[in-house]
């Protein structure tokens, strides 16, 4: 079927010049085109940089244990002996001295002013032991030094540093009736940790009067064992705690974050394409209309009608791809921006960037190739459809 | 009057290009319109946030509460008329995706608080002598059928355990702005259920809304309040409902600032339609217009034919587009996706808002084409064929 409809191809050339010749309305059609474009590609990549957030934030092998009925860390409250027991259970990893990998967070938000806003926005302040840093080997220090346990220091991720305001080395957070000093900077690779406040969990708990942790993260033992721990939890009546891999905790809780910018995000292209296409149809539309005496040439040269309708097509899809690329093109320097805004779930805020991907690459182009398709397609059939006689008589 | 006629005609001539080009104009202006109630819907809770009341909160975060003896003392602080509780209770009914808001709250005098919520007095009563009686908002009763006696069973995430509460009263907002999606009930019901449970957790209370008698001094007794909090285990923060609001619109500022600027992107995305409709149209008339400016009219004759075109054209966009705006938003406000907006309702602003984009668009589109064709020499444009 295609070999026929190629058989006596209209040169490419022809196609691209006609694309040449009308430089404003081909700037103008590809242009619209190419926002849409941007915005598809930015939805896709907000919601690619969120997911790989979350995923980055869990390992495989690590398991977070919360109160039975809470959704998140702060909900969450586990008491002294339960993670006692945690502790001693059989599949939890030990480290080189036989101590069990096993930590147990203390978890508040605090409120710090986001650089250039007057108001306050809840930071997750995360309290752990030397065994919370060893559980999570993708944070490091950039710059000055961990805290030391036993004192008010804390060290604050890499995004708390960058975005908000009195979160430099140096300076101190006042909270709970203390002065907190800030001693480092982490950078966790883009978890969602570079969105939290670091500090010795005993400490944080005395000042906020707290008798229970939040959460316990254990490593386990065997990472294919997680089906056993989870269910030895459950069948623990002491223990009235939920386990999961930490990998689905925290992508669980971007879920309706996830949602939220899908939907929008989609419905939203949907509409934008509209425009774009109809874009699309009127230059092509026109294009057809002022030439049909061209059209007439053509066909009385022996230029089939599959020909012709290939031709337009051909137009209306490059003028697509050009404006694919261009909304790529643009859409790729967002991945130097990182937002930062409330997770529903968490109540805290999260920074997460724009990542694009293969994937989105070629999504975004068959996007692009579909709305040019569609848009192009009525005035392609027009074209193929003209009578000889008629449309070199209208010339 | 023949000129406008002469735009008319002009219009028509290539029907095709003219409706495509006005349903693009349509599609692009309701979807204007609606991202616009979107960020209007997010600002919805401030909007409708009393200049006189005020909430106190622990000042380190919202997550932190307060003894519950702190009442006393801020009834006590000079130009407070009147003190009463509220505690978030973040509850799952059924599935997590049904989230509302849910208030344990002093069943004595909160709603006296709230003039803006109207409760038959009957159903008040009923619901002050039950201990786990539940005062519902209209929409949120509309959404799930409920009706007075009904048991609705929320399951805590914060306070544990599936809580069975009894519809006693459905209120109703004073007008369009006031949110009435709420889940109000007692806060003695979970206080003294904690108080078995979980001592430790009981007699704390997440904000106080404060009354005051002189809304002009909200800034001061809110410093009196703070003061006396001062080096306590608690510190407060006192702010006015709407400070307190806009709080957490700031919040999720990214995203209310993302959706503002996407619906600028339409608008120029139609922009670039439009204005291509006008460049093509302005091409293929050349040599009328040249024939125009033979016959002696002045080259602003033809620039205005032009900018008239485009003028007309986007009007007639913009006024089908903010007609098709209020019942495409009514369909979305009733839609599983719009219940999860407090408030979903198109403003006048909205509306002025897609006049005035629709006034720019036109203007934009007809600049470039209509220079060109009114400088076009007379010569070269009877010469320019199609």
């Amino acid at each position: 079927m295609w070999k026929l409809i190629f058989r006596m191809k209209v040169p490419f050339s022809y196609v691209f010049r006609n694309l040449w010749t009308r430089k404003l309305t081909t700037l103008l059609t590809a242009g619209g085109m190419g926002l849409v474009v941007f915005v598809f590609a930015a939805v896709l990549m907000l919601d690619a940089g969120l997911k790989r957030t979350m995923v980055g934030t869990g390992s495989y092998d690590n398991v977070v244990m919360i109160r039975k009925g809470a959704e998140t860390e702060i909900q969450s409250g586990v008491t002294r002996e339960q993670a006692s027991l945690i502790e001693s259970m059989p599949n939890i990893a030990r480290d080189g001295d036989g101590k069990s990998m096993v930590s147990k967070e203390s978890l508040v938000l605090i409120s710090l002013q986001k650089k250039g806003q007057n108001r306050g926005s809840n930071i997750v302040t995360r309290g752990l032991s030397t065994m919370g840093l060893t559980l999570r080997p993708q944070a490091g220090i950039i710059s000055g030094r961990m805290f030391r346990e036993g004192s008010s220091e804390v060290v604050v991720g890499r995004n708390v540093n960058e975005q908000f305001d009195g979160a430099e080395i140096g300076q101190t957070l006042r909270f709970a009736g203390r002065d907190w000093t800030i001693v480092g900077v982490f950078d966790a690779q883009k978890s969602a940790f570079d969105s939290e406040v670091w500090g010795d969990v005993q400490q944080l708990m005395q000042a906020f009067r707290r008798i229970v942790y939040s959460s316990v993260i254990a490593k386990l033992a065997d990472a294919e064992k997680f089906d056993i721990v989870a269910k030895e939890v459950d069948d623990d009546i002491r223990l009235t705690l939920q386990s999961k891999r930490e990998q689905v905790f925290y992508e669980d809780q971007s879920r309706a974050l996830s949602i939220f910018i899908t939907i929008l995000g989609t419905v939203l292209s949907v509409i934008f394409s509209l425009g774009a296409m109809i874009g699309a149809a009127i230059t092509m539309y026109s294009a057809v209309a002022t030439r049909t005496g061209e059209i007439g040439t053509l066909r009385a040269l022996g230029f089939r009608r599959a020909s012709i309708l290939a031709a337009f097509l051909t137009e209306s899809l490059l003028l697509a791809l050009v404006g694919g690329i261009a909304g790529l093109f643009f859409a790729s320097f967002l991945q130097a921006i990182t937002i930062s805004t409330l997770n529903f779930q968490s109540f805290s805020q999260l920074a997460f960037g724009f990542i694009l991907t293969p994937r989105i690459v070629v999504q975004t182009l068959i996007f692009s190739l579909l709305m040019g398709f569609i848009g192009g397609f009525l005035p392609a059939i027009k074209a193929a459809r003209m009578k000889i006689v008629d449309s070199l008589r209208a010339a | 009057m023949y000129f406008l006629k002469l735009v008319f005609k002009n219009i028509f001539r290539a029907k095709l290009r003219t409706s495509l080009t006005i349903i693009g104009l349509v599609i692009a202006i309701v979807a204007f319109g609606l991202l616009q109630t979107v960020v209007d819907a997010w600002y919805a809770g401030s909007n409708s946030a009393s200049a006189s009341r005020m909430v106190t909160r622990n000042s380190i975060s919202l997550v932190f509460a307060m003894p519950i003896y702190y009442r006393e003392r801020i009834k006590a602080v000079e130009g407070v008329k009147a003190v009463t509780i509220s505690n978030w209770f973040g509850g799952i009914y059924k599935e997590p995706q049904n989230f509302f808001p849910q208030f344990a709250v002093d069943h004595e005098n909160f709603f006296d608080l709230y003039p803006e919520f109207i409760i038959p007095p009957d159903q008040l009563l009923a619901f002050k002598r039950d201990r786990q009686g539940a005062m519902v908002g209209r929409k949120l009763a509309d959404q799930f059928g409920w009706k007075i006696g009904d048991t609705v069973p929320i399951r805590g995430t914060i306070y544990p355990g599936t809580w069975q509460f009894t519809v006693r009263g459905i209120f109703d907002g004073k007008d369009e702005t006031t949110i009435v999606r709420q889940f109000y009930f007692h806060y003695d019901f979970i206080n003294e259920e904690l108080k078995r449970k979980a001592p430790r957790r009981a007699d704390l209370v997440g904000i106080y809304i404060v009354d005051v008698t002189d809304a002009s001094r909200t800034a001061d007794i809110a410093k009196a309040v703070d003061a006396e909090f001062k080096n306590s285990l608690a510190e407060t923060l006192t702010e006015t409902e709407k400070a307190f609001q806009l709080g957490f619109v700031a919040q999720s500022e990214s995203i209310v600032v993302a959706i503002r600027v996407v619906s600028f992107v339409v608008i120029i995305i139609i922009m670039a339609v439009v204005a291509n409709t006008m460049a093509m149209t302005a091409r293929e008339r050349l040599s009328e217009y040249a024939t125009l400016k033979a016959l002696g009219f002045p080259p602003g004759f033809v620039a205005a034919l032009i900018f008239g075109e485009a003028m007309v054209l986007c009007l007639m966009g913009a006024g089908i587009g903010i007609l098709l705006t209020f019942p495409v938003a009514l369909g979305f406000a009733n839609s599983p996706a719009g219940a999860a907006f407090p408030a979903f309702t198109v403003s006048t602003t909205t509306v002025a808002l897609q006049l005035s984009c629709a006034i720019i668009v036109a203007i934009v589109a007809s600049l470039v084409p209509s220079i060109r064709s009114a400088n076009i020499k007379i010569v070269d444009g009877l010469r320019h064929v199609g």
